[in-house]
């Protein structure tokens, strides 16, 4: 096991090969991709099933299902329709953020006080308009809290996934370093480096959260 | 909030119901037009299944993995939670230490294999060591946010009684950051599911995961990947809502009220 | 009352020649805010007598709850002294009890487990004796096993004052107690804490924005000016209770008070 000093002389180590850089950019590149195409399916599909009562309960058994399923579990399938490579680890992060997104959205809407909607139906607004101008704004803080939680698991994941299905990134870094020579000192210098950039990550949705724009909800708590 | 009021005790069975025969025959049709030999029908799920119980390798797998899972979640409860209430409760203690809570915490429990193998070796404590670290720190990190929510109000009203801090803390503190706890802590528990799972694919050879990454390794059994997969998230579900019932002992009642 | 009976002084004591229970010389609360001073009490001079009613009247945000937390010793004043039975108030103390709305009863503790909280130094029969004793003080029998969030919001009060004169204490600090109540609950909450104040003697300071509320129950009404906060007067009243608030004593105190904070009578 490495101290401090070994571990810092790790990180150098890997700087000047510029692997440090091509393996953040590939692990960062991953979860971009599983994130976003997560928060593209799980979002309007969270608001309908939030909304239509009838929808959420059918949905439910199967929801609750698939959730306690760790995201790695899914490696074998993962690999088996998408093949070795960065589309199965993108898959992999889809499905990790998509269910926990996808119930955070449904409770969120479950959550707003009827008066808001008794207000904009007062006020004569269609179904459509009622989700884009009073349903939607007011699950946004707590949709912004949903996706902070979900970024952390993304990251999660693809660490994980990296390790078993690809051979970049910086999951890859900590088996190979470890698997090729027992190099513990690139091992925890990779984990410094997950952590350091996954607390940069959550950092930054943080501060999308403090945004003017959805102050509102935080203030309330207060 | 709610689209339909009154939904009736029917309607309740027969949503749920019409999704998953929907669900199922889709799966079962779409493997029949695609013409897959590797990608399992329900059926054959449920035969794969089947051949695992009467050779009892199923009930050792499970065995195994709920074991982990208690043993490594149990320890992260009896270290998180006095840890979690300390930092709460002194927060510049709590400043000192966040820093390395919030560097740790994003790195994957399963980015800690290699440690846990060298420290433990391939084997059962590598993968309840992979646990413990999975659940301990979203305790601390609750017990630390439950406590400094609790309304300064309570805090008063009990050092206005002539409290001191310990008593402070087991008497009103505690309780009423209970609730909160109590979420973080069923949260933990999940994650832990998660994470044996994980460990067990790559750090013992035997357990839920490891059946999944064997029985995809050795021949693709793909039906017994598949079946593997389902009866996780049936266990999980059960354990999650095993711990829901902690939520409506009486104590504890008056912070959940709110959620049905 | 022996050396420490003193006359009443113009306006500043209390109206009985009683022994005086609390006094703030000079009291005075900055808070930084954003780096900035915000003054919020200048020079508060008053003195009550043991067993006095006082009620602070004034704006919201003039400083009410901020003088009350300070004479509670939750708050230490930036100048000047606070003292209770002639010593500078340190900090919290139990027998000084303060009563926040029906917020600060605890949530996790039945009715019973909330009135016997400052008791448990008390053997387990003797606690059972005092908790049964001013649970039907407040009329709240048959509800000893009940939690607060079972309760209306008028009986989550009862039990706050009940909780707080389970321990004896010779003052409480009451911070709008009957502000979140129904303006029917509210009349009945009054004359219950008349009824209590009259039976147990204790001191009692008493913030409201309410005037009505003040003239009501008070011995004596301090009227606070806006923010920052100073005494503008105080209000001897002098009927006998039960008060008849219609009689022309009433109106003409109330009417006293309503013109000296600048409102008129009609709306
Ligand atoms: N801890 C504090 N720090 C800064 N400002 C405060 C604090 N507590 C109260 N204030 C300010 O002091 C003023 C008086 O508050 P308060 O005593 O609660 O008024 P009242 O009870 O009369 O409505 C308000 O403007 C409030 O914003
Ligand atoms: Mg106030």
């Amino acid at each position: 096991m490495p101290g401090p000093l070994k571990t810092v002389r790790g990180i150098a180590d890997l700087v000047p090969h510029g692997l440090i850089v091509k393996y953040v950019v590939a692990s960062v590149f991953r979860v971009t991709w599983g994130f976003f195409l997560a928060v593209l399916a799980a979002v309007p599909l969270g608001l309908a099933a939030g909304w239509y009562r009838r929808a959420e309960m059918a949905l439910n058994p199967i929801l609750q299902i698939l959730r306690p399923i760790s995201p790695l579990a899914w490696i074998p399938i993962a690999i088996l329709w998408f093949g070795v490579g960065d589309l199965a680890a993108v898959f992999l992060i889809f499905v990790g953020c998509f269910l926990p997104l996808l119930l955070a959205v449904i409770s969120a809407v479950q959550g707003v006080p009827a008066v808001y909607i008794n207000a904009g139906r007062n006020f004569g607004l269609s179904p459509i308009a009622l989700m884009r101008r009073i349903l939607f704004p007011a699950i946004v803080p707590r949709l912004m809290t949903g996706l902070r939680i979900t970024l952390g698991i993304a990251w999660l994941v693809v660490v994980a996934a990296e390790m078993i299905a690809v051979n970049s990134g910086l999951g890859f870094l900590i088996v190979d370093a470890r698997n090729a020579g027992n190099r513990y000192d690139l091992v925890v210098a990779g984990m410094v480096i997950i952590g350091v950039v996954g607390l940069l990550l959550d950092n930054a949705v943080h501060s999308l959260e403090r945004a003017s724009a959805f102050r509102w909800g935080f203030e309330e708590k207060a | 909030m709610n689209s339909l009021s009154g939904t009736n005790k029917l309607e309740r069975w027969l949503w749920p119901i019409l999704a998953t025969s929907l669900f199922l025959l889709l799966w079962r049709y779409s493997v029949t037009w695609s013409g897959t030999k590797v990608f399992p029908s329900p059926g054959e799920v449920e035969r794969g299944l089947a051949q695992l119980v009467q050779s009892g390798v199923l009930y050792h797998d499970i065995v195994d993995s709920l074991r982990r899972v208690a043993i490594g979640y149990l320890g992260a409860l009896c270290l998180g939670i006095p840890l979690g209430l300390l930092f709460g409760w002194y927060p510049s203690l709590n400043r000192i230490v966040n820093p390395v809570v919030q560097i740790l915490r994003p790195i994957s429990p399963i980015a800690w294999i290699p440690v846990a193998i060298l420290f433990f070796g391939v084997g059962d404590d590598a993968a309840i060591f992979l646990v413990f670290l999975g659940a301990f720190f979203p305790i601390v990190v609750s017990c630390v946010d439950s406590v400094a929510n609790v309304p300064l109000i309570y805090r008063r009203a009990g050092i206005n009684f002539g409290l001191t801090p310990p008593h402070l803390l087991a008497r009103v503190v505690f309780p009423a950051a209970l609730p909160q706890i109590l979420v973080g802590l069923r949260i933990a528990l999940g994650i832990g599911w998660l994470v044996v799972v994980a460990g067990e694919m790559i750090a013992v050879d035997s357990g839920l995961g490891f059946l999944i990454i064997d029985s995809r390794n050795s021949g693709k059994r793909y039906d017994l990947v598949v079946g593997a997969m389902l009866l996780i998230g049936v266990i999980g579900l059960i354990l999650d809502l095993l711990f829901r019932r902690l939520e409506t002992v009486k104590p504890v009642r008056w912070g959940f009220r709110n959620e049905s | 009352m022996s050396a420490s009976t003193r006359p009443t002084s113009a306006t500043q004591g209390p109206t009985r020649n009683v022994r005086i229970k609390l006094r703030t010389e000079n009291v005075s609360m900055i808070f930084q805010r954003e780096g900035k001073a915000l003054p919020v009490l200048e020079d508060i001079d008053l003195e009550v007598g043991d067993g006095e009613f006082v009620c602070l009247l004034g704006p919201s945000g003039c400083g009410k709850s901020t003088l009350l937390s300070a004479m509670a010793g939750f708050l230490t004043p930036t100048g000047g002294k606070i003292r209770i039975d002639g010593e500078i108030v340190r900090g919290p103390d139990p027998r000084r009890i303060f009563v926040f709305q029906e917020r600060g009863v605890f949530p996790w503790l039945t009715v019973e487990g909330n009135i016997g909280f400052g008791l448990s130094k008390l053997s387990r029969s003797e606690r059972a004796k005092r908790v049964s004793y001013y649970l039907q003080m407040v009329g709240l029998e048959g509800f000893e096993k009940s939690y607060p969030h079972e309760l209306s919001g008028g009986m989550k009060q009862r039990v706050e004052v009940a909780r707080a004169l389970a321990v004896n204490p010779d003052v409480m600090f009451l911070d709008e107690p009957f502000g979140a109540l129904d303006s029917i609950t509210r009349l009945i909450m009054r004359g219950e804490l008349l009824r209590i104040w009259q039976a147990e003697r204790k001191t009692i300071l008493f913030v409201t924005h309410d005037i009505d509320e003040a003239v009501q129950l008070a011995d004596r009404v301090v009227v606070m000016s806006a923010r920052p906060g100073r005494i503008q007067q105080i209000v001897p009243i002098d009927i006998s209770h039960p008060r008849d608030i219609s009689s022309p004593r009433y109106l003409e105190l109330r009417d006293g008070i309503l013109g000296q904070i600048g409102l008129a009578h009609r709306l």
